[in-house]
């Protein structure tokens, strides 16, 4: 692998940060090269957060340049279509299958873009678009914050890191309490993108 | 001993280098993008680590314990050296006995920041020695330099990071361990040392000059002055994560990456210099080592085509090195525009205590108009909000709009004196966070009596730090080590300064907190409301959410204007995210509410089915 660039993207309160250390801690375990970076504004909750993850021999910058992401995964749609300009021609977007609308839609002040816009904005820069219902999945499971984790199990399809490695390293990074919920999540987001991508 | 290999933030490192260098003592007041530094040495055990009340207060104890024969290490962000400036002068002036490392984490691009500043000026004002780390490597690295620097040119030594540094990952072979301490704590009376009488004072001045020489030797061979070898038509000068970004942009070029910025070394500058057809200097914000290096007449270019504002990224730099003619043989990349989307900047969260007060002080002071709401939006509004740095600077964007001023910790106090004694006709208050007025509102409150102001001081007791992340306080009663300590009373505390209309109102009861705010703004005297509620982020269990009937919801928006999160509305019609909503502690959506719409959600569901 000469160099794998990840955008980790979503709102503040979905487990952006967690899930990025995770990815990084699995290719340090791997033994890969990382560089990881978190972007949050300066509030706790409800703004853009964005994560950079950057695995290969050897990285230098912990931030990408705009036009060299080889995967993107977004929480949340518009967070999805805010760094298009960050994805290089051919690259491969998981997109979480949810709305958060932000304050200026909700006042009515802006519009939230259609579904048809955002994979028009992606469409772009890739073809290689996969929605997962994310949301949905792990309300099911009765953990809306395993959302993260599920992320990783889609994202994680694409990676060169063995499953065992990913389940090993959310379970150094869980609580006991939360861990075999968390690893349910990762599984059913693995099988997520088998479906949506086979 | 074992190799051990992590993957560390920048300030993570920080923290285990000083550890691993044998530090005792720690403090530090919260501040992005410094914070974590303190909070990971707090968990150490055989150190004594604080959140003292400020950053001034936080120089003073590392330097307290320094003198006493403790390594100690005081951490800040770029503006708390502003406030510790006064200390940090005289740490230098009076020198150390143990090590003392002073670390400014600067924020360039203004993440979370009043201001931008490049606080390397810092240790040229002060002339101490300077450190940048470029990664968590050297971050954990210079941690045992720094000491020992300290130590041995009798300097306190900034250490400084920056938010890419301090909020970066990356793997860190952990190569040190603690070392069993040997010495025991003890002060040498010395008053030609710590005692800086005039006479005194000026018998360092010639010592402190002395010692920069010798450290500008000493930068010579400093081993974490480096220079790697690449092809010599292009000499790259730089440091901290500028090193990063410009090694991606010029792959094939020669690098001196300076670990310590100052002083710096003449004649490894000089010898790079004579090696390369053209150097240049890749640096973030102000043209520090650049106007340097000029100084001692080597020629060099760098901010002729780096910005001297903002955050550099490869991307900035690669594109404006393709315009100063630097990347020759490659075209530059053609990359799209990022699109036009709404923006989604931070908000107060839902159930947040502040959201409340501000509702009140906007509607009383007339900035808050309702959506498509007719008539002019008052020239002078009734009420001038002077505010403070926290969470509730948030309350400045829509649909709140309740503050007028922003400048620094503590200036809202000082700021509504001040407009108050200039005769404007408004009625002034001064709105400040607990832990901020614990940081620096104290003295501006007791000049306000002192000076027979009139404004109204509202203190927001969230009872945390919380845009930091939640760290605790003198008024908290808990240590930065968890242990329970003695907390301060705020209403003990104003009332002892001598203000008597001193009101602890419920920061989630919209009633109460309209009459007080009336009440204080008609007296003519100084007062003081303690707007009291817990941070939600803090609530231990959320209850019941809130739902919207929507039979009696006539899509008034009141409630979108309290700016909650959890409050949306889509195809024109107003919900309650259930999943965001806190319940019973907030209610403040359902208090507003003109029609009774809102009410608990199995309420709200027992009337449809019914």
């Amino acid at each position: 692998m000469k160099r794998l660039d990840i955008l980790i993207a979503g709102v503040g309160g979905q487990g952006v940060v967690l899930a990025s250390d995770i990815v990084g801690e699995a290719a340090l375990a791997a033994g890969y090269d990382i560089k990881k970076t978190d972007t949050l504004g300066m509030a706790q909750r409800g703004g853009s957060v964005i994560s950079h993850v950057r695995i290969g021999q050897r990285v230098w910058s912990p931030l990408i340049k705009e036009g060299e992401v080889d995967i993107i995964v977004a929480f949340e749609k518009l967070e999805a279509a805010r760094w298009s300009h960050y994805l290089r021609p051919g690259a491969i977007a998981i997109v979480n299958n949810q709305v958060v609308p932000p304050l200026s839609v909700n006042l009515g002040n802006e519009r939230y873009p259609s579904d048809e816009e955002i994979i028009n904005i992606l469409r772009q820069w890739t073809d290689r678009i996969y929605f997962v219902d994310g949301t949905s999945r792990v309300r099911e499971l009765g953990n809306i914050r395993t959302l993260n984790i599920f992320m990783l199990g889609c994202v994680s399809f694409f990676l060169p890191l063995k499953v065992h490695i990913w389940k090993n390293t959310i379970f150094q990074h869980l609580p006991s309490k939360i861990q075999q919920i968390n690893i349910t999540a990762f599984d059913q987001g693995r099988k997520e993108i088998r479906n949506v991508h086979l | 001993m074992a190799k051990v290999i992590k993957l560390l933030s920048g300030n993570e490192a920080l923290a285990l280098g000083a550890y691993h260098a044998g530090v005792r003592v720690a403090a530090a007041y919260p501040g992005t993008p410094s914070t974590e530094i303190l909070e990971y040495l707090a968990r150490f055990e055989d150190i004594y680590a604080e959140w003292s009340t400020n950053e001034k207060v936080a120089m003073e104890v590392a330097l307290g314990a320094a003198y006493a024969g403790a390594r100690s290490l005081v951490s800040m962000k770029h503006v708390g050296l502003n406030v510790a400036s006064d200390p940090f002068m005289a740490a230098s002036t009076t020198g150390v006995n143990a090590g003392l490392v002073v670390i400014s984490a600067d924020d360039p691009g203004i993440h979370s920041s009043q201001n931008e500043q490049d606080n390397r000026y810092y240790a040229k004002l002060a002339k101490v020695p300077m450190l940048e780390p470029s990664d968590s490597q050297e971050a954990y690295e210079l941690m045992a330099y720094a000491f020992d620097i300290s130590e041995r040119f009798d300097t306190p030594v900034l250490v400084r990071s920056t938010t890419r540094i301090s909020h970066s990952k990356s793997v860190v072979e952990v190569n040190r361990h603690r070392a069993a301490s040997v010495s025991q704590a003890g002060f040498q009376h010395d008053v030609g040392k710590y005692v800086m009488l005039p006479v005194y004072a000026r018998l360092r001045s010639p010592l402190i000059e002395e010692r920069l020489v010798r450290l500008a030797d000493y930068a010579e061979t400093f081993p974490l002055n480096q220079i790697h070898w690449g092809q010599r038509h292009l000499g790259v000068v730089t440091s901290g994560v500028a090193y990063q970004y410009a090694r991606e942009v010029f792959p094939t070029a020669s690098f001196l990456k300076l670990g310590m910025t100052y002083p710096l070394p003449q004649n490894l500058l000089r010898h790079f210099a004579s090696q390369v057809d053209r150097m240049i200097v890749i640096e973030e914000l102000a043209p520090f080592l650049q106007e340097s290096i000029q100084a001692m007449g080597i020629k060099v270019t760098g901010k002729e085509f780096i910005p001297r504002i903002g955050e550099l990224n490869p991307d900035i730099i690669e594109r404006n090195s393709h315009t100063a003619g630097l990347l020759v043989g490659t075209s530059p990349r053609q990359i799209g525009a990022a699109p036009e989307l709404p923006k989604r900047p931070p908000l107060l969260c839902p159930g947040c205590p502040h959201t409340g007060i501000f509702f009140v002080l906007s509607s009383v002071g007339q900035h808050l108009k309702l959506p498509g709401s007719k008539g002019k939006v008052p020239k002078e509004s009734k009420l001038i909000i002077t505010g403070d740095i926290g969470c509730y600077t948030l309350g400045t964007y829509p649909p709140l709009c309740a503050m007028d001023t922003c400048a620094c910790m503590g200036a809202s106090i000082g700021q509504a004196l001040g407009m108050e004694k200039a005769g404007i006709n408004s009625k002034v208050v001064a709105v400040i966070g607990d832990s901020t007025f614990l940081h620096a509102g104290i003295a501006p409150l007791v000049n306000a009596v002192y000076n027979e102001g009139q404004i109204t001081v509202i203190i927001l007791d969230n009872r945390t730090t919380a845009m930091t992340g939640h760290q605790e306080h003198p008024g908290t009663g808990i240590s930065a080590q968890g242990k329970k300590t003695r907390a301060v009373e705020l209403e003990r505390l104003v009332r002892g300064i001598g203000i008597s209309d001193v009101k602890v109102v419920d920061a989630f009861d919209m009633k109460a907190l309209r009459a007080s705010v009336r009440s204080s703004i008609d007296n003519p005297e100084l007062s003081v409301i303690i707007v009291r509620g817990a941070c939600s982020v803090h609530m231990p269990r959320r209850t019941e959410p809130r739902a919207i009937d929507t039979e009696k919801c006539n899509q008034c928006g009141i409630c979108l204007l309290v700016g909650c999160p959890a409050i949306q509305s889509e195809n024109e019609q107003v919900y309650i995210d259930t999943a965001l909503c806190v319940g019973d502690t907030c209610t403040i959506c359902q208090q507003l509410c003109p029609k009774q719409a809102i009410a608990p959600q199995s309420k709200i569901e027992a009337t449809k089915s019914s």
